[in-house]
């Protein structure tokens, strides 16, 4: 019990001095996650807007392909990636593996169908009720997809924070991708893995507690957002 | 004042449009046509089939059976640019009320500086000024239905459309609400309004369309309909029987 509170005051010390190093995996880890998530939102919620409105053969199969997408598990997305990019993979060329260009890649495919299916579950809800209304100011169905990304833009952000918060506290697939290499690609989930294994249980847990406070204010901020969304007659169903 | 020209081009006529739906006819009017200058009210018991027809006349619903005319030419898109409609639950946008009629001036090409005020003029028509930077979904419900009628104005039809607009709001916002089409009547606007309510067809109709069970069961101006009803089903329900 000593012990943890001996690395417990270590922690605190690492994080209220400003410890480079630590800050440096904080600022990386965040770099990474924010960069997925934007590159998630200009992919997944047109393609989840366009699922909301569109009518189409095989557009149900889509969907449950989508929802199925969200579970996908990270590990086996970092495999694939990792195949990809490796040196005899199709994108081999380009040798973005071990780089954080390539934890990038395998944060967008973890977070884009997260981003698409709840933009999907949220633009159908607010189609259903626009749709006789824009339909009697004549709006198409092709321009209504603005209409209602912008008027579902509340919970949209809630999406997008869910797919954050996904991504960043998110291990398995980076760590293949990105080698956890030394001031390199080395973010916080990575790091306290690592760091625990080899029982430097101090930067581990600033880490930790870093993490979770961005988690908690992820939620805090998902929570505030969904309330003003309801308070707005929209939520995620 | 409009000529008797412009007056025919905005008759609408209904030709045997039928719509059924699990092998039961939910609306059957083989001639209706709509033309006098003042508000035609559709009146009539849930059911009857007054919002399916409204939404034909509209364009909304397409017919199994049976199209809809305007001054004697198929409803098409120029018509339908020129029709307006407001709902029974006003669908407003997540938008503050000013941008609620802005969403529609723009889609006009209006520009900005003419949207402003256009905007300010409506506002103070519908008695929402200082509510312009309100959230529409904060209204109450009759401020909120006045909003809806202000954006279909908007558009300056020369139709509109209103489905029971008052059906959820009380006597005063009532009221208000039959004020502006009134006003909107006398401008020159063409209304077609829905409503199960007999003092309000009374109040507002130059003409009113009697239906029951899918069907048009007496079409006469608004007195003669509502003093010497023609049909048993117009009587029983003009005396406030059970019509179903």
């Amino acid at each position: 019990m000593q012990g943890f509170a001996v690395e417990f005051s270590a922690a605190i010390a690492l994080i209220l001095n400003g410890d480079p190093e630590l800050w440096a995996i904080v600022l990386l880890s965040l770099k990474v996650s924010i960069f997925a998530v934007l590159i998630s939102a200009l992919i997944g919620m047109p393609v989840g807007a366009a699922l909301a409105v569109a009518r189409f053969p095989g557009r149900r199969v889509l969907i449950i392909l989508m929802n199925a997408l969200m579970g996908f598990p990270p590990v086996v997305v970092g495999l694939l990636v990792y195949l990809m990019l490796s040196r005899s993979g199709p994108l081999g060329v380009l040798e973005l593996l071990y780089t954080p260009t390539a934890m990038i890649i395998a944060q967008v495919v973890l977070v884009t169908p997260i981003v698409a299916a709840l933009t999907r579950q949220v633009v159908e809800m607010l189609a259903e009720e626009y749709s006789e209304q824009l339909r009697s100011l004549g709006v198409s169905r092709l321009a209504s997809v603005p209409v209602l990304l912008w008027d579902a833009r509340l919970a949209l952000v809630t999406a997008l924070l869910a797919g954050f918060g996904r991504a960043i506290a998110e291990v398995g697939a980076v760590i293949i991708v990105g080698g956890n290499i030394n001031h390199v690609t080395r973010v916080m989930t990575t790091t306290i893995a690592l760091e625990t294994s080899k029982g430097n249980l101090a930067l581990a847990l600033a880490l930790g507690a870093i993490l979770i406070g961005i988690a908690v204010a992820v939620n805090a901020m998902v929570s505030t957002l969904s309330l003003r969304a309801e308070r707005e007659g929209l939520r995620h169903a | 004042m409009r000529d008797l020209v412009s007056e025919m081009a905005r008759h609408i006529t209904v030709k045997g449009v039928q719509i059924a739906r699990n092998g039961s006819a939910l609306l059957d009017v083989p001639h209706l046509t709509l033309g006098g200058p003042g508000p035609t009210l559709i009146l009539g018991p849930n059911g009857a089939g007054k919002s399916l027809l409204l939404r034909c006349l509209h364009g909304l619903i397409v017919p199994d059976k049976g199209h809809v005319e305007q001054g004697g030419v198929l409803l098409n898109a120029n018509h339908k640019a020129r029709q307006a409609m407001v709902f029974q639950q006003p669908v407003l946008l997540r938008r503050s009320v000013a941008a609620n009629l802005d969403f529609v001036l723009k889609r006009q090409g209006m520009p900005r500086a003419a949207r402003k005020m256009r905007i300010a003029e409506l506002l103070v028509e519908g008695g929402l000024e200082g509510k312009a930077r309100q959230s529409a979904r904060s209204l109450s419900g009759g401020e909120a239905q006045r909003l809806a009628i202000l954006r279909a104005l908007a558009l300056d039809p020369d139709t509109l459309f209103l489905d029971e607009p008052t059906s959820a709001l009380d006597p005063s916002a009532t009221q208000v609400i039959e004020r502006m089409i009134l006003r909107a009547s006398a401008s020159g606007v063409r209304i077609v309004m829905v409503t199960h309510d007999i003092g309000q067809a009374r109040r507002l109709a130059s003409d009113i369309v009697m239906m029951q069970g899918g069907h048009v069961v007496e079409h006469g101006a608004a007195r003669q309909v509502l003093d010497d009803p023609q049909s048993d089903a117009s009587r029983r329900y003009l005396a406030g029987g059970l019509v179903t």
